[in-house]
C-alpha cells in the first residue's frame, strides 16, 4: 500500500506477505558483491593459477591441471571462503537479533558477552594444550553455552528487558577478558601466540571440516530464524503492547535469545570472536534500506559479505605478511563505531 | 469480536491481586465493567490505576483472583485470542525506528496474522478503516516520528482499532496533549464508544471525565474508592477522598455534567488544604 | 571512615610485607624496617627492601590513581558505571604502551608511562567527547566504550601476532601485576600521581556543580568546558600512570567511588579523599590475597579485582534503573 512497500500475494489469500522495495534493492547488491568477492577469493592468491585453469577446476575438469592446482583453489579457497560467508552470515544473524533484542542499537552479541564466552572457552581449550581443531570448537561451544545461560540468568527478572541484557553482558565480559588475559599469560609462549591468534579471529586454514559444521547448523538454525523473525518484529512496539496484541512475549524473547546464541557459537566455532562484523552489518543494513524490520537473514549476507571482504584485505593488503580477519574488522569496525555514536550526536539511544 | 454470553460486563475482575515482584499494588480488587459502558478509572498518580489496566489487559499476572472476559477466565485462554477480543493501548507505546503510520497500523493486525499469511487483503481494509477512523488516513505513508502528538496518538489509537475489539483499554490516551487534542482524542472515544465499544481509560482531568465517562471509578491506595454514573461520583466529598483536595462541584454550564472548582487558594485568602485523608464523609456537592 | 580506612591500610602494609613466597616474621619485619643489619636477616632484608616494599607502594599509588580517576570519571560524565576500564581508558593506554613496546622498541619506564598516558588521553577525549556533546545515557556510554575497548584490543593484539617478542614482555603486563617491577622506576609514577591528585582535588568543587547539568554548573560559576578539560586531563594522567605500571587493571574505578559515594554522599571533594584511600586499599588487599590464595605462585592483582569488580558492576547495573548521576 504505501510507495515503499510492494505487497505480494500467492494462491489467493493464503500467502501474503509485504516487502519493501528498497529492501529488495540493497539484498540484490549485495549478492551481486558477494559473488564479486568469492569470485576474487577463488581466483587470486599467492599461487598463480589461470582464470581457465579455475574454471575448469570449480567445473570439474581436472585435466589440464596439476594436484597442487586443485588441492589450492578445491581444498583450500574454496572452504575458507564459503567458511568466511558462513561465519560473517552467523555473525551478521546473530547481531541482527540481539541488536533488536537489546532494542539498542549497540546491542551486538560480541559487546554484551556472548561471544566472550565461546572465545574465553576455547582459549581454555588451547592452553591447556588442547590444541586440535574439534577440541577448540567444543570449548567455544561450551563456553557460549555457559556464558549465555549465566548472563540470561542474570538478566531475567520476571521478564527480560534489553538494558538488563546488555549491562550483565558488559559485566561478565569484562570478567571474560581477565580471565582470558590470565590464561595468555599461564600459558606457553607458543600456546599463548596461537590462542592469541584464534582471539582475534582468523579463517586461516578452514578446510571442509568447518564448512561442513556450519552448513548442518545452518540447516538447523535458518528455518528457526525465520520462525523467528515476526515474532522478533512484532517487540518493536515494547513488550506491554505486543503482550496486549496477543504475542507472548517472555517465551519468545528467551527463544530468540537462543537463536541468536547459537548463531554465535557458529561463528566463533569456524572463525573465532571476530569483532564488530555482528554490530555492523545490521546497522549498516539499516541505514542503506531505510528498513524498519528485523533484517535478519538479509543482515546475515551483508555479513558474510563483511567477513570474505576483511579477509581478503588481510590476506592481500600486506602480502606476504598475512593479517588475520578479525584484525581487519578491529580497526575498521572501530572507526565505523566511532562514526556513527558522532553522527548519532543529539538524537538519543537506548 | 464480543462474546456470544449474555452476561452484563463485558470485563470483570474478581479479587484480583496486582503487584510487581515484593510489592503488591492492589489487593482484591472487585470491579465490574459494564458492556457497553464509557468506563474512566480517575485517581491520584501512583494509586493503582494504571496497574489496574494492565492487570485487566493480563499484562501483569494477578498472583491471587481472576480476571473474567465475556464470560471466560483469560488466564485459561490463548493470549492471542484475548487479543482478538480486548486491546490496550500502553501509556507510552515504543514507535519503532522509521515506521509509517501504515506500517504501524499493520501491527495492529498481529493476532490475526501468521507466517504465512502476513498481510492480507482484508488486513488492508482494515488498516484503512482504522485510519479513516481516526481521521488520519492521509497520513498512511508519512512516518510517525514527523507526526505532531495529537496525531500521534490519532495514529496509535488506528492501531489498537485494527485489532478490531469489542473492548478498548486506554492508559492516560490524553498525558501530554494540549487541551484541543485532548478534546479532540476524547471525542473520538465518544464516537468509538458510539458504534458499540466497550471503553476502559484513564484519565486525569476529572471535568473532561465526567464530561465523556458513563461511569467513573475512583481509586485510591490499591482500592475502588466510588464507582457509578459521574454524578454520583465526582462529588465534593469523593474528590476530597481520593485526592485530598477541598472542592466545589458545579453544573457544567454546557452539558450539566459535574465541573470540578478547586477552593480558593491561600494566596487569595482561601483556608490552607486539610489534611490529605481526611477521616469524616460530609457531602457538599452542588453547593 | 576516612580513618578506619587508613588504619586498615596501614594493617594491610603490614601484612603486604610479610606476606609472600619467603615469609618474614612481624619482628623481623619491624626490625629491618628500623635499621637493623642483624646478619640471619640479611636475605629477608633484601626481599622486603627490594622487592615487597616498592610491591606494596606501587599497589598503594596505583590503586590510588585508579580509584580517583574513576570518582572523576564518574563525577564529569554525570554516570556511575563509568569506569577507566570499562570505558577503554585502559585499553587505549594499553595500545600505545605496546606500540611503544614493539614498534619503537622503547622499554624505559618514562617512555612507557609517557606513551600510557598520551592512550589513556586520546581514550578519554574520545568518550568524554561522545558522552557530553551527545547527551548519551549511562548505558549507551559504557556500551560504546566496551565497543572502542574492542577496536583498540584487536589493534593491540595485531600487533602483538606480528612481534611474539613483544607479546612475551606484555602479556604478564596486561593480567595487570604488581610484582616484578624495578624499585627504582617507582618513583616517576609516584611523583605524577601525587600530582595529579592534588590538581583532581583543586578542582573538585567545580567538578562538583557539574553534577547538576552543565546549565546550572554555568550559572553557579563554573567554567564547564575549563573544567572538564582539566578532569580529563587529570584523569588521563591517573590512568595512563597506573596502566603503565602496574597493566590495565578494570574495576578499581567502578567499585572504589561507589563504595565512597555510599559513605559520603555526592560531594565530589570527601569523594574524591574518600576514592584516594579506599583505592589503595582495594589493590593492595587485591595484591595480599592474590599471593596467599594461589599457593606457591600467585594471582595476579587485576584478576583478583576483577573477580570482586564485575558482580559489583552487575548488581549496581541491576539496582537502579540506571539514573545518572
Amino acid at each position: 500500500m504505501s510507495a515503499a512497500r510492494a505487497t505480494v500475494r500467492l494462491l489467493g489469500e493464503r500467502v501474503s506477505f509485504r516487502v519493501g522495495r528498497r529492501l529488495v534493492a540493497t539484498v540484490g547488491a549485495v549478492l551481486l558483491l558477494l559473488v564479486v568477492c568469492a569470485a576474487i577469493a577463488l581466483y587470486t592468491g599467492n599461487s598463480a593459477i589461470s582464470v581457465d585453469g579455475v574454471t575448469a577446476i570449480l567445473l570439474g575438469d581436472y585435466a589440464g591441471s596439476t594436484s597442487f592446482e586443485i588441492y589450492t583453489v578445491l581444498d583450500v579457497r574454496l572452504p575458507r571462503m564459503l567458511a568466511a560467508v558462513i561465519a560473517g552470515g552467523a555473525l551478521g544473524i546473530s547481531g541482527a537479533i540481539f541488536q533488536r533484542l537489546t532494542d539498542n542499537p549497540l546491542g551486538s552479541p560480541d559487546l554484551i558477552g556472548f561471544t566472550g564466552g565461546a572465545a574465553t572457552g576455547a582459549l581454555l581449550v588451547i592452553t591447556t594444550g588442547g590444541g586440535l581443531a574439534v577440541g577448540t570448537a567444543l570449548g567455544a561451544f561450551a563456553g557460549g553455552v555457559v556464558a549465555a545461560a549465566v548472563i540470561l540468568a542474570l538478566a531475567w527478572r520476571s521478564g527480560l528487558e534489553g538494558y538488563r541484557l546488555i549491562l550483565v553482558g558488559i559485566g561478565v565480559t569484562a570478567v571474560l577478558s581477565a580471565v582470558r588475559a590470565y590464561l595468555l599469560s599461564r600459558a606457553d609462549l607458543e600456546d599463548a601466540q596461537a590462542g592469541l591468534r584464534w582471539l582475534t579471529g582468523s579463517l586461516d586454514g578452514r578446510d571442509w571440516g568447518d564448512v561442513g559444521i556450519g552448513a548442518v547448523a545452518c540447516l538447523m538454525l535458518v528455518p528457526a530464524t525465520i520462525l523467528a523473525h515476526r515474532p522478533l518484529d512484532r517487540l518493536a512496539v515494547g513488550s506491554e503492547l505486543a503482550t496486549a496484541q496477543g504475542l507472548t512475549v517472555s517465551r519468545w524473547r528467551i527463544g530468540i535469545a537462543l537463536i541468536g546464541t547459537a548463531w554465535v557459537g557458529v561463528a566463533v566455532v569456524i572463525a573465532g570472536p571476530v569483532a564488530f562484523v555482528a554490530l555492523a552489518a545490521p546497522h549498516i543494513l539499516r541505514s542503506l534500506t531505510g528498513g524498519a524490520g528485523p533484517l535478519l537473514l538479509s543482515s546475515g549476507l551483508l555479513g558474510g559479505l563483511l567477513l570474505l571482504l576483511a579477509d581478503l584485505v588481510g590476506l592481500r593488503l600486506f602480502a606476504p605478511t598475512q593479517l588475520p580477519a578479525g584484525v581487519v574488522t578491529a580497526v575498521v569496525g572501530g572507526a565505523y563505531l566511532l562514526w556513527i555514536l558522532q553522527r548519532r550526536r543529539g538524537r538519543t539511544m537506548g | 469480536m464480543t462474546g456470544t454470553d449474555a452476561s452484563p460486563d463485558a470485563l470483570e475482575a474478581r479479587g484480583v491481586s496486582l503487584g510487581y515482584p515484593r510489592r503488591e499494588v492492589i489487593e482484591g480488587l472487585d470491579l465490574r465493567i459494564r458492556r457497553d459502558s464509557f468506563t474512566v478509572l480517575i485517581g491520584p498518580n501512583a494509586c493503582g490505576k494504571s496497574t489496574a489496566l494492565k492487570g485487566l489487559a493480563r499484562l501483569i499476572d494477578p498472583s491471587r483472583g481472576s480476571i473474567v472476559l465475556n464470560g471466560h477466565d483469560i488466564a485459561h485462554r490463548r493470549t492471542r485470542d484475548v487479543a482478538r477480543e480486548l486491546a490496550l493501548l500502553p501509556q507510552s507505546p515504543i514507535t519503532p525506528p522509521s515506521v509509517t503510520v501504515g506500517d504501524l497500523v499493520a501491527r495492529g493486525r498481529a493476532p490475526y496474522q501468521s507466517l504465512l499469511r502476513q498481510y492480507s487483503r482484508d488486513d488492508e481494509r482494515i488498516v484503512r478503516e482504522s485510519l479513516a477512523t481516526t481521521g488520519t488516513l492521509d497520513l498512511i505513508d508519512r512516518t510517525v516520528d514527523e507526526l505532531s502528538g495529537g496525531q500521534r496518538q490519532r495514529v496509535w489509537i488506528s492501531v489498537v482499532l485494527a485489532q478490531q475489539t469489542g473492548v478498548l483499554l486506554l492508559d492516560e490516551p490524553t498525558t501530554y496533549l494540549d487541551l484541543a487534542h485532548q478534546i479532540e482524542v476524547l471525542d473520538l472515544c465518544a464516537r468509538l464508544h458510539a458504534e458499540g465499544r466497550t471503553l476502559v481509560v484513564v484519565l486525569h482531568d476529572l471535568t473532561l471525565a465526567a464530561r465523556y465517562a458513563t461511569d467513573i471509578v475512583a481509586f485510591k491506595a490499591g482500592r475502588v474508592v466510588a464507582q457509578g454514573a459521574p454524578a454520583e461520583v465526582i462529588t465534593a466529598a469523593t474528590v476530597r477522598e481520593v485526592f485530598g483536595v477541598e472542592c466545589a462541584v458545579i453544573a457544567d454550564p454546557h452539558t450539566g455534567t459535574p465541573l470540578v472548582v478547586p477552593a480558593r487558594p491561600p494566596h487569595l485568602g482561601g483556608e490552607t488544604q486539610p489534611p490529605a485523608e481526611p477521616t469524616h464523609r460530609e457531602d457538599r456537592s452542588r453547593s | 571512615m576516612l580513618l578506619v580506612s587508613l588504619v586498615v591500610l596501614a594493617l594491610l602494609v603490614v601484612c603486604s610485607v610479610m606476606i609472600g613466597a619467603r615469609p618474614v616474621a612481624f619482628d623481623a619485619v619491624l626490625q629491618i624496617l628500623t635499621g637493623s643489619d642483624d646478619p640471619r636477616l640479611r636475605v629477608d632484608s633484601v626481599v622486603i627492601w627490594t622487592l615487597r616494599l616498592p610491591r606494596t607502594v606501587l599497589a598503594i599509588v596505583v590503586g590510588a590513581a585508579l580509584g580517583v580517576a574513576g570518582a572523576l570519571i564518574q563525577a564529569v560524565t554525570r554516570n556511575p558505571l563509568a569506569d577507566p576500564g570499562i570505558i577503554g581508558v585502559n585499553a587505549g593506554a594499553a595500545l600505545l604502551v605496546v606500540l611503544a613496546v614493539s614498534v619503537f622498541g622503547w622499554s624505559g619506564v618514562l617512555a612507557t608511562t609517557g606513551a600510557g598516558m598520551l592512550g589513556a588521553l586520546a581514550a578519554l577525549l574520545a568518550v568524554a567527547v561522545l558522552s557530553t556533546r551527545s547527551r548519551m545515557s549511562p548505558l549507551v556510554l559504557v556500551l560504546a566504550g566496551t565497543a572502542l575497548a574492542a577496536a583498540v584490543g584487536g589493534v593491540t593484539s595485531g600487533l602483538l601476532i606480528l612481534d611474539s617478542g613483544a607479546l612475551d614482555q606484555v602479556r604478564f603486563w596486561t593480567v595487570g601485576s604488581l610484582a616484578g617491577r624495578d624499585p627504582e622506576l617507582i618513583w616517576p609514577s609516584v611523583a605524577l600521581v601525587t600530582l595529579a591528585v592534588l590538581v583532581g582535588g583543586a578542582i573538585a568543587v567545580r567538578v562538583n556543580t557539574l553534577a547538576l547539568g552543565d546549565e546550572m554548573a554555568k550559572s553557579l560559576g563554573t567554567s564547564v568546558a575549563r573544567t572538564r578539560a582539566i578532569a580529563v586531563v587529570v584523569v588521563a594522567v591517573l590512568c595512563g600512570a597506573a596502566t603503565a605500571a602496574a597493566g590495565p587493571i578494570g574495576f578499581v574505578g567502578l567499585a572504589v567511588p561507589f563504595a565512597a559515594r555510599l559513605v559520603a554522599g555526592l560531594d565530589t571533594r570527601w569523594v574524591i579523599l574518600l576514592s584516594l584511600s579506599f583505592g589503595a586499599v582495594l589493590l593492595l588487599a587485591a595484591d595480599v590475597v592474590g599471593r596467599v590464595i594461589a599457593g606457591s605462585g600467585e594471582l595476579e592483582a587485576g584478576i583478583v579485582v576483577a573477580a570482586v569488580g564485575a558482580p559489583l558492576f552487575i548488581a549496581l547495573a541491576l539496582r537502579q534503573r540506571m539514573e545518572r548521576l
